[in-house]
């Protein structure tokens, strides 16, 4: 199954020059695919777009089989409760707890509290936090805080996964662990697709890759390694 | 202000945000003031009312005194027949001299100082509404039997009194419409404020798929209880002001001004302010908060 098609995609903030251009992909349910280019290439307006932050200003978007330009409005947060996120910075909640930051997208799925209680706490064992359930974000470490806004991206399994540079904050011994979990989940059916500049990771993982440079489509397939996920891309070749 | 506290997960810190320090305050104002305000229109309302009912079909016929009691007496008998004659008057009778000493003692002092006094002779007159009199006429004839008496139309006046009452309450209800226009504009913008302060968390909270009701019910629930702790302070300043404004009335009551009655209805009303403060609160922000996420995709 589709789960993010993309088709003749441009993407400009106001009135400046285009940020992504002639952007066309397809992401198959259970692919995981590296997300590369330099700074300002357009890597993190490319996960906006996937995750519904922004309306691209041409071409079309669909998510799940559903086309973003024509679902009304008021049917879009089912669609982002269906994609896991894990920001650039994390962007945790320093007023929640650990344990309250993870529980937040099920608490606006509206789960019973039972439910949360019970999932966050294995999730949280499961990233190795379970001790730290109380502490606010501002107390963790970077690994930590990496660990709590995955747990966050995944608590209510999403059927896709887009990560920011999670790993941009960690050392990589930490990256590697990322990089671990987010396999697990790929094992468990979840699409993911992670942007990144770490080319070491890239290379060790042998995901395919979505590299983008000048808000193009530049090159796919995995750096060396057997080629996981299914993509097929038909975007200006620079 | 940490009473009134519910039990409810809070993803917004809207309690540390500097609007919330003073909009229980600022309600708390307006409610005090829209409670004088609806205490204001109730005494106005009842006092028309009395008015109305007591004074608008009687009259007063004075007789200044003559020389000596015997021709006085005279005087009022006569007077008296011309008026029990008149096809509208339902019923003249005179008002007694300690009666009238009453009247006069709120402006010139102890009624034992007065006794000697050369006081006018009043006749009190009840006269129906649907039978048409010529007051003209009727003085013309007095003045024929007793000379220098006059004819008050308490309905003139009384039309004066009445209009400014009415006046007053519908004074009394702009300002209890003001008192609401802002205390709508203060959520409002305290409300605004805090969709710039928190709008990173609002972002986070709608990139996981918060519905913009989600996050509106946050803001709405927080001003509804903003308003509520807010009304009540403001009824609580209220009552003991009532305390010391019908305190002050009673002081005049008895002289001046008619009794005052607050229906239970009006009371009601004023008792409902913390509870309508709350509500207009809730409304103002939940509306405030689902216009501006509108903007997002």
């Amino acid at each position: 199954m589709v789960i993010v098609k993309l088709e003749n995609v441009g993407l400009r903030y106001g009135v400046g020059p285009e940020i992504l251009r002639d952007v066309s992909l397809t992401l198959e349910e259970g692919s995981f695919h590296f997300l590369t280019g330099p700074s300002g290439a357009g890597k993190s307006s490319l996960l906006k777009l996937m995750y519904l932050a922004n309306r691209p200003t041409r071409g079309l978007i669909s998510l799940f089989g559903s086309d973003i330009a024509t679902t009304d409005r008021t049917k879009l947060p089912a669609l982002r409760r269906e994609v896991g996120v894990v920001f650039q910075e994390f962007r945790l909640l320093d007023h929640l707890s650990t344990f309250d930051n993870v529980a937040l997208p099920m608490r606006v799925a509206n789960v019973h509290e039972k439910d949360i209680k019970k999932h966050v706490t294995e999730l949280l064992a499961w990233v190795g936090l379970k001790d730290h359930m109380g502490a606010r974000p501002t107390t963790l470490s970077g690994g930590q805080q990496q660990r709590v806004a995955l747990a966050r991206a995944v608590i209510t399994r999403p059927r896709l996964l887009l990560a920011d540079e999670p790993t941009g904050n960690v050392d990589d011994k930490l990256a590697v662990r990322l990089l671990h979990l987010l396999e697990e989940l790929n094992k468990l059916g979840t699409t993911i697709v992670m942007a990144t500049h770490n080319e070491g990771l890239v290379r060790q993982f042998g995901h395919p890759r979505i590299c983008i440079d000048g808000g193009r489509v530049e090159q796919m397939g995995p750096l060396r390694g057997p080629r996981r996920g299914n993509v097929r891309m038909e975007g200006k070749i620079s | 202000m940490t009473f009134l506290s519910f039990n409810h997960h809070k993803d917004l810190p809207l309690d540390k945000d500097p609007g919330t320090r003073f909009l229980p305050w600022l309600i708390a104002f307006m409610v005090y003031l829209a409670a004088l305000a609806v205490i204001a229109t109730s005494i106005m309302q009842s006092i028309s009312a009395r008015w109305e009912m007591g004074v608008s079909d009687t009259l007063t016929v004075q007789i200044p005194p003559q020389k000596g009691m015997q021709q006085d007496q005279k005087q009022i008998e006569a007077s008296l027949e011309i008026l029990r004659a008149h096809p509208a008057v339902v019923l003249a009778a005179p008002v007694g001299k300690a009666r009238v000493l009453e009247l006069l003692e709120p402006w010139l002092g102890d009624a034992a100082s007065l006794s000697d006094m050369p006081l006018p002779h009043l006749i009190d007159v009840t006269v129906r509404q649907d039978v048409p009199m010529d007051g003209q006429a009727l003085i013309e004839q007095l003045n024929k039997v007793a000379p220098g008496a006059t004819l008050d139309d308490h309905r003139v006046w009384l039309d004066r009194l009445i209009q400014m009452s009415r006046t007053l309450e519908w004074g009394a209800y702009l300002v209890l419409g003001l008192i609401a226009t802002v205390s709508i504009g203060t959520v409002f913008f305290v409300t605004k404020t805090g969709l710039a302060i928190h709008h990173d968390v609002i972002e986070v909270l709608h990139l996981i798929g918060a519905q913009d009701s989600y996050i509106a019910r946050q803001f709405a629930e927080h001003a509804l209880y903003m308003g509520f702790r807010g009304g009540l302070l403001g009824l609580a300043v209220a009552g003991p002001t009532f305390g010391g404004f019908a305190y002050l009335y009673h002081q005049v009551d008895r002289a001046l001004l008619p009794q005052i009655d607050i229906t239970a209805l009006q009371w009601v009303a004023v008792l409902s302010l913390p509870f309508l403060s709350a509500l207009m609160g809730y409304l103002t922000a939940r509306s405030a908060v689902l216009n501006s996420l509108k903007k997002m995709i």
